[in-house]
């Protein structure tokens, strides 16, 4: 048998009374590509943490190459040869490619310059070293993280959903990549909870639930399902098929709306003409930083429109443009932003406060003073009806985990009983039963005649939950897909532009 | 090399809250001590000066009233802002302009009665102070020109005012060209609420002023809406909560605070419009506000603590041979200690585990 690259033993980590890990044994074979499977919150990222140096472990032993380490510090671990790639790239977007590689890597400029072109070539992993990297698309820019680990010549490069990002297209380019990089003896701990890509590129899998280990397997000889069951330790969640329904009214319309942009890293938006139905679900495919950021804050009301685009702008109706999120909502309009801590809630304040942001006209404001009682209902309500795990509504925002926040806003706003619902990255970073517990809210609400506009990134949610589909790319919109005529390619090709699609 | 790290902690901390002023205090007054030391003070003498003798007389201790009314109504009104992170460094200006304001009815009406001019004064010393803010909120808000400077350079102003005023059409004829207004008139005076000491009613008038700040930022809802602007500004623009609303609002009521400790120091115990009217209240204030951790009843004790210093630093001054500026150095490594205490309250050290690789 050959000495595992990589060996932890019985590794507990704890953050207070969680048991994020808990005696963890993991062996990571030299050129193994490794999935590390489990839902959001089992403990995939603090093990990473673990094994990169972010963290330390609380109790359990780390072996590298056969010999005990102890890995204080991220550097630490570059020494030993780790390489690690964020989910949330660390890049300076001001900076060039090759600037953002110095800062890590001695060497001068020139030098860094050419190695940058070797690596790419010899890897697949092609982009120009002296390019800015606010300019870089978002594929390229995990190419950019990656390239900066190999420059190291790491002998364990991790990767946390990678894929998360990338259009399918460059997925398949990225998956060659990592191959290569495994027939180099490099080895891969892949983090992700997507099955049917683990099954494609992994040679072993070890599942996480809870903390806890609950198996080591070779992916390919199970199918998704019985990976999901592993993971989730019972049987996948599954939608029904939306099944139609009549549709009403346009309850949202956007007629050539264009809005320019201050921030020098911002997306104008140009000429978006989308409109949605009572009782349809449009999603908004793409990759983050295409302008969806821009489009949300045009609909919700936070960025104010130009005074020539004020009647572009419909809402049941009636022009809206020129009306604030509050005045929006007043109409029976509700948004669920991408930023959960510090827009959705601030994390500072308690549940109930948090309440108030946006369900304040439900009762809870009287001359001037808050009724707290109505306050508390209203967020014992959400917390019970949601399935929302915190010790009580005194609870602050920030305490809740991200999904668990994620069900609470959500909740909130369904509560407001909305005509119109605007979610934007709904089930990002959510576990798989919350997320199947959102998308099923969705669907239940749609049949009930709400109209509801998504912006997601994950392609897979789209197509379980929309009835048709647009696609923002650089700040334009394609044409209408309808979602069962319509394959994830001919979306990723407009994704990347090579193709105006239409229905 | 191992640096310890700040992390932040899940939840305030309530102890660390409630420890962090007298921590500072503490911190405050060791460095300070090894600092009289230094100069040759006795720091024993400067302690039971400054923390002991005001406590020993009536006298003394009505002083200390007399002094904090003033602060506890502009650390209110500030605190207001600064929750909703809307910095009124100002108060020097909005104080010296509601006294401007109230001064200007004896000034204009030396021979007048009635029971009405003092609660008059201050009205209009509200309105100055409103009107001095206002300034400010409307450039912020127009043209985002920083609050901070604003307020602070419109202080420098509203003293060349006073000065232009005294010096000027103001001036007592009869005062022997000394810069000062004539002396007010009995009804112009606010009435003396402890007997045979200084303290007027303007102490009640910044006792219920704090009652209603608590109203304000712990009941009300645009208090909640300022509250949530200053923590998290996208989630204010998010509910839909106006933010030149919040600038306005959070001025407004640190101009009119200020403006009303302007009028009830000319109409108490100064008695007329002076040069000297303003001694760094509207600075001092802003140390009273974070002293008590920008809540409404925390103020009241950092108040009377700030009321304290100034009583015993005059003391301190006579008696043990303090230097004037001494007063303001504990003042601000006062502030300084308390910024410092209070960020234990959402963060804690962390050593990390000496690595042996």
């Amino acid at each position: 048998m050959t000495q595992p690259l990589l060996s932890l033993h019985g590794v507990t980590k704890r953050y207070g009374q969680v048991h994020a890990n808990s005696g963890v044994d993991l062996d990571v074979l030299p050129g193994a590509i490794h999935a590390i499977l489990g839902e959001n919150g089992a403990g995939k990222s603090t093990l990473m943490k673990l094994i990169y140096g972010v963290e330390t472990p609380d109790e359990g032993t780390i072996a590298w190459q056969g010999q005990p380490v102890q890995i204080g510090s991220p550097a630490i671990a570059r020494r030993l040869g780790v390489g690690m790639v964020f989910q949330h790239f660390s890049l300076f977007e001001t900076l060039t490619v090759v600037e953002n590689v110095s800062l890590l890597v001695p060497g001068t400029k020139k030098k860094l310059t050419s190695r940058i072109v070797h690596l790419g070539k010899e890897f697949g992993l092609e982009v120009d070293p002296l390019a800015h990297v606010h300019a870089l698309s978002v594929g390229e820019r995990q190419r950019v993280e990656i390239i900066r680990c190999l420059m190291v010549d790491p002998k364990l490069l991790i990767l946390d959903e990678p894929t998360s990002v990338l259009p399918p297209q460059s997925v398949d380019l990225l998956f060659e990549t990592l191959r290569k990089l495994s027939t180099r003896g490099v080895s891969i701990l892949f983090i992700s909870h997507k099955l049917e890509e683990i099954r494609s590129i992994c040679t072993h899998a070890t599942i996480l639930r809870g903390g806890k280990v609950t198996g080591n397997v070779t992916p390919k000889d199970f199918d998704a399902q019985a990976l999901a069951t592993m993971m989730i330790g019972r049987d996948m969640p599954h939608l029904s098929p939306p099944e139609h329904t009549a549709r009403g009214d346009k309850q949202l319309e956007l007629s050539g709306v264009s809005v320019a942009t201050d921030d020098p890293f911002g997306v104008p938006l140009e000429g978006i003409s989308l409109h949605v139905r009572a009782g349809e679900i449009l999603g908004i495919a793409g990759v983050s930083g295409n302008g969806q950021a821009e489009l949300a804050a045009a609909i919700s009301g936070e960025t104010p429109l130009p005074k020539d685009m004020h009647g572009a702008l419909c809402m049941f109706g009636q022009e809206v443009g020129a009306l604030n999120p509050a005045a929006r909502r007043k109409l029976g309009f509700s948004f669920v932003p991408e930023d959960r801590l510090g827009q959705g809630a601030v994390p500072e304040l308690s549940l109930v406060k948090n309440v108030i942001l946006t369900a304040h006209r439900h009762g809870m404001v009287q001359r001037g003073m808050i009724r707290r009682g109505r306050a508390d209902t209203f967020t014992r309500d959400c917390i019970a009806e949601n399935d929302v795990r915190t010790p009580g509504p005194g609870a602050e925002a920030g305490s809740l985990s991200g999904g668990n926040l994620q069900k609470f806003i959500i909740g909130r706003e369904l509560m407001l009983k909305p005509r119109l619902l605007f979610l934007n990255q709904p089930t990002w970073g959510v576990d798989i039963g919350a997320a199947t517990a959102i998308r099923r809210r969705l669907i239940e609400l749609r049949n009930e005649g709400c109209a509801i506009l998504v912006i997601s990134e994950d392609m897979e949610e789209l197509f379980e939950l929309t009835d048709d589909m647009q696609v923002l790319s650089e700040g334009r919109i394609s044409a209408r897909f309808k979602t069962n005529e319509t394959a994830p390619e001919d979306i990723g090709r407009a994704m990347i532009g090579a193709s105006k699609g239409a229905v | 090399m191992v640096f310890p790290k700040l992390v932040r902690r899940e939840r305030a901390s309530l102890p660390v809250l409630i420890a962090a002023p007298f921590l500072a205090l503490a911190m405050a007054a060791l460095s300070n001590l090894v600092l009289y030391a230094a100069i040759g003070v006795d720091p024993v003498a400067v302690f039971k000066a400054m923390l002991i003798d005001p406590f020993t007389s009536y006298f003394s201790f009505s002083e200390i009233l007399l002094k904090a009314g003033p602060l506890l109504l502009i650390a209110q009104g500030l605190a207001i802002g600064f929750r909703a992170k809307v910095f009124n460094i100002g108060a020097e200006g909005q104080f010296i302009l509601g006294a401007i304001f109230a001064s200007a009815i004896p000034v204009y009406m030396p021979q007048a009665t009635g029971v009405w001019i003092w609660p008059m004064m201050l009205v209009f010393g509200m309105l100055g102070g409103l009107a001095w803010s206002a300034i400010t909120a409307f450039w912020r808000v127009r043209l985002n020109a920083n609050e901070i400077l604003v307020s602070l350079m419109l202080s420098f102003v509203a003293i060349q005012l006073l000065n232009y005023l005294l010096l000027g059409p103001w001036k007592d004829p009869m005062g022997f060209n000394f810069p000062q207004s004539v002396m007010f008139q009995l009804d112009a005076l606010l009435p003396i609420l402890l007997p045979g000491t200084r303290v007027n009613v303007s102490l009640i008038l910044a006792l219920l002023a704090s009652l209603a700040a608590w109203f304000f930022v712990l009941r009300s809802f645009a208090g909640y809406r300022l509250e949530v602007g200053g923590l998290a500004p996208n989630a204010a623009r998010y509910a839909g909560f106006s933010q030149s609303g919040a600038i306005w609002l959070s001025l407004l009521i640190g101009g009119a605070a200020a403006g009303l400790a302007g009028a009830a120091e000319v109409a108490g115990p100064v008695g007329q419009l002076q040069r000297s009217i303003s001694t760094g209240y509207g600075y001092a204030a802003i140390i009273v506000a974070y002293l008590g951790g920008l809540h409404p009843i925390g103020i009241v004790f950092s108040a009377f603590l700030m009321a304290t210093l100034y009583i015993g630093g005059d003391n301190a001054m006579v008696s043990a041979g303090l230097p004037i500026a001494a007063v303001s150095v504990f003042q601000g490594s006062l502030l300084l200690a308390y910024l410092i205490a209070v960020t234990f309250v959402r963060r804690k050290v962390v050593w990390p585990h000496r690595p042996t690789a």
